[in-house]
């Protein structure tokens, strides 16, 4: 709420020179090792469909396929919780924590967690909840909002986490030493040692899951760091907010998705860390475990026989790193957790087409395809886009924009109207000669960076009809 | 390249060639008919037997893209009209067939019109853009053209994703004789241009065409070529606005040009 629609955000982001430079080498980098490890594989296609086809199953039955996650669960020791909505959720959560009586909690990087602003509301009940993934922790003590879905710092360099980290550490806990330098190694031993503190005091673990595998009652975690593993091990409670889409039919369903996933997210071959849990175990583990099924607009969605693809989304997201305008924008400028082509049919989606920023989701994309391509679990993010644009464009009708594609369609649809608009241009043409466009009124957008292309002094159409008669 | 081809700029003209209709689309009819009439001159070198159904008008991709789709299925109903009953309807323009093979039939479903979508599933498989007719059609890769200049080749977004042209554009301009082709950093990056999207996302649209021309110049080609017309007023127009030097121009209009009859 609130925030401004993308074409605005976008023209701020495109200032920031740094985090343009940044974006630019962080996606360029990844997508080259994506597409290196992708192409080492033969039947890359042949996974891509059991990824579809794993999530189209899941989705098609999923309320079978939820209470048999429910009931297995349950059965391995675990508290099943369901949730509406985000606020919803929260007080699940919220009321979890503070039966523990601890005012902290340390946290698996989630992106259903964010989603639902999680963090924000259990700091209202007065708990502080503690990021450890690395990324994550430098947009939080950085006081920033993360801007992709894997490398929510994308837009910081080395340079800027050093300062972050010299900056905040010591107001939330272990500082940071004095002659920290901006090396890789240096600033993830300085990581290191802040969150350890806390991994070995927090009462409380919260985590979200990639995937839930119905038919065992498991929840699984891919990670690269191990942060996640600590978080999932040392704490008394575990907290699991999942989104009703992660369920998958069986154990064999995984199989594909721990190919897919690391290839298409940090071009890994396989996940440094892959961590699953079913319920309790008397003296391992968390001692108590809850797991909130999170709803969240996701029936809503769906409902919709095009627009439920975008329910298999397994947040890899190599449609951000292979987007031209993500690229250029970064994440914050799509005002969600969600950015890139995914959070552009996801977010009008979940939330709804009603606040400006959702409305103008739709259109932050040429269409070029790049996307689609990439997406591990094919999902056809141009056919979606346009079948938002025409939801959006529903809903604004009448516009002069619905009235300008009427015009342009009256003329379009015959030929001899068609003839007319041509002469029209044509006669702009005879009176421009050879001369150069540099301005057209109304067309200041274009014409702002780009001359535009003289009318001819004929149309094909007219050439034919001298040339070779009209049939 | 065969030996023929070295001494006879032009291939002998089929005999019976098939009947081609040619799709000429709004915007090239009205902004760049020498793309078209090069695509005629090349069909026609070629064999075809070309003809221009005059009652044709537009794709309806500008509305179908915009979120407009509904709008679009009478120029959906006048495209299966007029291009029914030819063996090949050809376009030189990667978008707007795909448009007409990609989402006419989404169109036709919108609408609920099933006997239009018959029609389109009918008439879609047959529409082709010029390179795919040419290699997959016709069987050549070698046009007999003549284009002693440094080319580059952008390969558009929809002829590379939704058609999959492949390198069928790259094969055709290799087989130039005289061409000095040289490849394009960051070929397959969107220019920006993406219809619509340049006025409603001006300035991310600029952001990327400026960084596509910025390619284009370090390759030091004296043309860039595309096979979409409405990429390359983009580019083109932000090369010029520059004062580049870089000539733009269709890949028709490169293949279509001749020792006889030089560009």
């Amino acid at each position: 709420m609130g925030m401004p629609a993308f074409p605005e955000a976008a023209e701020e982001a495109l200032g920031k020179t740094q985090q343009r430079h940044n974006l630019h080498h962080a996606t360029h980098t990844i997508r080259a090792k994506r597409a290196g490890v992708v192409g080492e594989l033969d039947d890359w296609q042949a996974l891509r469909t059991a990824g579809a086809d794993a999530k189209d199953e899941a989705l098609a039955h999923l309320a079978d396929y939820l209470e048999q996650l429910e009931e297995n669960l349950t059965a391995n020791g675990a508290t099943v919780h369901w949730a509406r909505d985000a606020e919803e959720a929260n007080r699940i959560v919220t009321a979890l924590v503070k039966a523990k009586e601890t005012d902290e909690v340390v946290k698996v990087k989630s992106m259903t967690t964010q989603e639902i602003e999680l963090n924000e509301a259990l700091r209202e009940a007065g708990i502080d909840a503690w990021e450890t993934d690395l990324a994550e922790l430098i947009v939080q003590l950085g006081g920033d909002l993360p801007s992709h879905i894997l490398v929510p710092a994308i837009h910081r360099n080395r340079s800027e986490i050093r300062e972050i980290f010299l900056r905040e550490m010591g107001q939330v806990g272990r500082a940071a030493p004095e002659d920290l330098t901006d090396d890789p190694a240096r600033l993830a031993e300085a990581a290191r040692l802040h969150l350890r503190e806390k991994f070995l005091r927090a009462k409380v673990g919260i985590s979200g899951a990639n995937f839930a595998i119905a038919d065992t009652g498991s929840l699984v975690v891919v990670e690269s760091e191990g942060n996640g593993r600590m978080c999932l091990t040392l704490p008394e409670t575990l907290i699991s907010v999942v989104g009703i889409e992660k369920v998958l039919p069986s154990w064999d369903d995984l199989a594909p998705m721990l190919q897919l996933l690391p290839r298409s997210s940090t071009g890994e071959r396989m996940n440094p860390y892959t961590s699953t849990w079913t319920g309790t175990h008397d003296g391992d583990g968390p001692q108590e475990v809850h797991v909130v099924l999170l709803d969240n607009g996701r029936t809503h969605v769906l409902g919709d026989s095009i627009g439920r693809q975008a329910l298999r989304c397994i947040r890899c997201s190599a449609c951000l790193n292979v987007c031209p305008v993500y690229e250029r924008t970064g994440g914050h400028a799509y005002g969600s957790v969600y950015p890139g082509p995914i959070g552009a049919v996801l977010n009008p989606q979940l939330r709804g087409t009603a606040s400006e920023v959702d409305k103008s989701l739709p259109y932050a994309s040429t269409l070029c395809g790049a996307c689609y391509e990439v997406c591990p679990v094919k999902i056809n993010i141009p056919e979606l886009l346009v079948k938002l644009r025409g939801a959006v464009a529903d809903q604004e009708r009448p516009s002069a924009e619905s009235a300008a594609m009427a015009a342009a369609g009256w003329v379009l649809s015959d030929p001899r109207r068609l003839g007319a608009a041509q002469k029209a241009a044509n006669s702009v043409g005879r009176l421009l000669g050879d001369r150069t466009i540099r301005t057209v009124p109304g067309m200041g957008a274009w014409t702002s960076a780009r001359d535009v292309p003289t009318p001819p002094t004929e149309s094909f159409r007219q050439w034919w009809a001298r040339e070779r008669g009209t049939q | 390249m065969s030996t023929a081809a070295e001494t006879t700029a032009t291939p002998a003209p089929r005999a019976a060639g098939p009947k081609v209709a040619l799709f000429a689309t709004c915007f090239n009819d009205t902004m760049w008919p020498e793309t078209l009439k090069a695509t005629v001159r090349l069909l026609e070198r070629l064999g075809c037997e070309v003809e221009f159904p005059m009652e044709q008008t537009c794709c309806g991709q500008m509305q179908t893209n915009t979120g407009y789709g509904k709008d679009a299925a009478p120029l959906v109903r006048r495209f299966v009209d007029v291009f029914d009953g030819y063996d090949a309807v050809v376009a030189p323009s990667g978008s707007c067939v795909g448009s007409v093979r990609e989402q006419h039939a989404t169109i036709a479903r919108e609408v609920g019109d099933d006997a239009l979508l018959d029609r389109v599933e009918e008439t879609a498989p047959r529409t082709y853009e010029l390179s795919e007719f040419l290699v997959d059609m016709l069987g050549v890769t070698d046009v007999g053209a003549y284009f002693p200049h440094r080319v580059t080749y952008h390969p558009t977004c929809h002829s590379l994703r939704m058609l999959h042209v492949g390198d069928k554009p790259l094969s055709l301009l290799r087989a130039v004789k005289g061409i000095d082709l040289v490849e394009l950093p960051g070929a397959e990056e969107c220019c920006g241009f993406g219809g619509t999207f340049a006025m409603k996302n001006a300035d991310v649209s600029i952001a990327m065409g400026a960084d596509k021309a910025r390619q284009i110049t370090s390759t030091d080609a004296e043309v860039v070529v595309m096979s979409d017309n409405s990429c390359l007023a983009h580019v083109g127009g932000l090369l010029s606005r520059h004062r580049s030097g870089v000539r733009r121009l269709h890949l028709a209009e490169i293949l279509a040009s001749t020792e006889e009859e030089q560009l």
